[in-house]
């Protein structure tokens, strides 16, 4: 009787904090959502939930002649669709290195790539920019795709490379033996056993330029070249509240894809985080 | 390179490695034609190609230039890198050379055969096979990442600034000065420790909330008799899905002090609605906290929930046997078991938010300014060194304080990482 009293105390207590946690996370969701549906541009005098809720914001964002919004969209899809594609060749093609062969200068390449990975690479920012001030590359998408590219090979390096040490080498013998060079075992045996691994790198190579707002922000001045974090962040801070209607419709634009994105992936995520932070 | 004892009386090795000091010779010498060839016109080219940087390299490198009529002092730091790096490069090969050189003079020594032509093709292929798979990794990640770390180190001894700035003035070589400014004038030493300050309450503040909230939560969720258990899990991870620089900005609005529906909608009705959430760094750091607490906590909570499912349910019964109390439980198997299997990504929860710009700049761009010190009242280390870079072109100041703030990171990292397994395994390294 006294075990079960105190069950229904527990789970009241828990149900409480779960309402509580659940209207913490809702509660800027559906703001966000409302402001997007306001008439006018401020908010000022607008509810939650508003009783002439109106679709105007986001045909503004998708009429070419009045907002960037679409362009900024389409440069951000570019860059990270780029950035995925070089990655994902670069760190298979290290990764396989480092995992089937012992070759002179291999563990001393090991470290650098930890120990880089270590450090975020916008600290370098200076660097960054004036170095891209130096060749020319200011405010041109080829810098921004190179420095997420080459800021991307460490750490997922070293996750695709546990992964392929996961790969028994039996396999690669067998195939050697039957007369594959070293580039067919690469191709043809390593790297569709590696599929749920390069799974993962994508989706962070994806994702990690998506993302990224301060690199993109140091590296682009105009406003046809933006990605959605810069020109969403100009949005609102050129008029913080002037526009905010519009900066609303924006945000629940790029949190919806992502989001759902996301959510169907997420496995992927955990299993990649885990992986990096346990075998480094 | 010593040991000789009962080799036998030729001594081919020696003269291979002396007339080597001429690349190509050596291998003339050894009767190896083509790989000679190879070297000797590798080692032509290569001053060919690079001697006007050689020259202007290093030249530039230590002087930063002497007219600014002529020199850009930032161009010839670069240069100078370039330089510095070829001349790794060159040496690298230099060293290759001397060493084929005696490795085939030793095989004559030895009295055996050298390796044709042919096979040396077949070593090439099959050994260099690693490098040449490495190499367009390697090269992308020499220029945009190695390159800028030596940029940032190099200027951190240099005062470029916004008086010293190309094309008008030059940049000098300034040794420590940098660092010995930091500590000694005091607007640069208050901000300096202002800032480090809270960006230690900020990593263990923020990151400890979320790791706690989302640890209790996943706890909370693997509860018997909780309905609904995967809709509200899935809400729980909706914070992590949303790309968190929308929700920083959604948050800026939220809190905005005219019309923010914190203040106007929800403090409102306690009467409270006039908290100045972005204008007091006392409010807008507790903010920051809360909000970064929002972002953070549903990682923390989908890992926690994954290493909480793996525990076997026998361990519990036993305790439960045992006559072992909720709490008892908790502390004596679930936790320990979370946090073993979760510890280091609990640590790079830690370095991702000490150098967490992006929450501190889109909330309120490090801001409200405070007297006193010429970083923001919210200013974390990253978000000082932007705007050092950025808006007031203090890039001396700004690559020095960036080597301390690495140092940091490194130091942490690699106390963590030595203590993970792969560390310690000969093979996985």
């Amino acid at each position: 009787m006294r075990s079960n009293k105190q069950n229904i105390v527990q789970l009241t207590l828990s149900y409480i904090v779960i309402i509580a946690m659940i209207t913490i996370i809702l509660y800027p969701i559906l703001w966000i959502i409302g402001s997007s549906l306001n008439p006018g541009n401020s908010l000022s005098g607008s509810s939650i939930i508003p009783s002439d809720a109106t679709f105007e914001h986001y045909q503004e964002l998708f009429d070419l002649e009045k907002s960037n919004y679409l362009l900024w969209y389409w440069n951000t899809i570019k860059i990270c669709l780029l950035t995925m594609a070089i990655s994902v060749a670069l760190v298979c093609m290290t990764a396989y290195s480092f995992s089937r062969f012992r070759f002179y200068g291999r563990k001393n390449g090991l470290m650098t790539f930890l120990i880089l990975q270590m450090i975020p690479n916008f600290a370098a920012l200076i660097a960054i920019y004036a170095l891209a001030n130096l060749t020319n590359l200011l405010d041109t998408h080829l810098a921004l795709i190179l420095v997420y590219t080459g800021g991307a090979i460490p750490m997922n390096t070293y996750l695709m490379k546990g992964y392929l040490d996961t790969i028994p080498k039996e396999l690669d013998e067998s195939a050697r033996i039957d007369g594959a060079g070293n580039f067919r075992v690469f191709w043809q045996i390593v790297l569709p056993l590696a599929k749920p691994m390069i799974a993962v790198v994508s989706l962070f190579t994806f994702i990690t330029p998506f993302t990224d707002f301060i690199l993109a922000r140091i590296l682009l001045r105009t406003e046809e070249k933006f990605t959605l974090a810069v020109g969403l962040y100009e949005l609102i801070a050129d008029q913080f509240g002037n526009e905010f209607t519009l900066f609303a419709a924006g945000s629940v634009l790029i949190a919806l894809p992502i989001s759902i994105l996301f959510l169907s992936l997420q496995k992927y995520f955990v299993s990649g985080l885990t992986a990096g932070g346990t075998k480094g | 390179m010593g040991e000789q004892g009962n080799k036998p009386s030729t001594n081919k090795r020696k003269i291979a490695l002396a007339l080597s000091i001429i690349p190509g010779l050596g291998q003339f010498y050894n009767k190896q034609w083509l790989k000679g060839l190879i070297f000797l016109v590798l080692t032509g080219s290569f001053f060919v190609a690079f001697s006007d940087l050689l020259q202007f390299g290093f030249w530039g490198l230590v002087t930063l230039g002497s007219d600014p009529a002529y020199d850009h002092s930032i161009v010839l730091l670069v240069e100078g890198i370039l330089t510095v790096l070829i001349t790794i490069l060159g040496l690298g090969i230099y060293v290759l050379n001397l060493n084929d050189a005696f490795k085939v003079g030793k095989q004559r020594d030895l009295n055996e055969q050298p390796n044709s032509v042919r096979q040396q093709y077949q070593n090439l292929v099959g050994g260099g096979f690693p490098y040449l798979m490495m190499t367009p990794g390697f090269l992308l990640l020499i220029f945009v990442v190695i390159f800028p770390i030596l940029f940032v180190i190099l200027l951190a001894f240099t005062n470029y600034d916004l008086y010293h700035s190309p094309p008008a003035n030059l940049v000098e070589w300034v040794g420590f000065q940098n660092f010995i400014e930091i500590f000694q004038i005091p607007i640069w030493r208050n901000t300096f420790f202002s800032v480090l300050a809270w960006t230690i309450i900020w990593t263990f503040g923020a990151t400890t909330l979320q790791v706690g909230l989302g640890i209790f939560l996943a706890v909370l969720m693997n509860q018997k008799g909780i309905v609904l258990q995967k809709t509200i899990r899935t809400i729980f991870i909706l914070p992590w899905a949303v790309p968190p620089f929308v929700s920083i900005l959604v948050f800026a609005g939220m809190f905005n002090e005219t019309f923010g529906t914190i203040n106007e909608d929800i403090l409102a009705i306690f009467g409270l609605g006039d908290i100045p959430w972005l204008t007091n760094p006392t409010y807008t750091k507790i903010a920051l906290i809360m909000i970064q607490t929002w972002l953070g906590f549903p990682f923390i909570f989908a890992m926690v929930t994954g290493v909480l499912q793996s525990i076997p349910n026998e361990l519990y019964e036993a305790a439960e046997v045992d006559g072992a109390t909720v709490m008892q439980k908790f502390k004596a198997i679930t936790l320990p078991l979370v946090l073993y299997a979760t510890a280091p990504i609990m640590i790079t929860q830690y370095t991702f938010n000490f150098n967490n710009f992006n929450v501190i700049f889109l909330f309120n761009g490090g801001g409200p300014a405070v007297p006193d010190q010429n970083a923001g009242g919210t200013d974390i280390l990253i978000s000082w060194i932007y705007s050092l870079t950025m808006t007031s072109a203090q890039y001396g100041k700004a690559a020095a304080i960036t080597m301390i703030l690495s140092l940091i990171v490194i130091t942490v990292a690699l106390w963590q990482f030595r203590r993970t397994k792969s560390f310690q395994e000969e093979d996985m390294m």
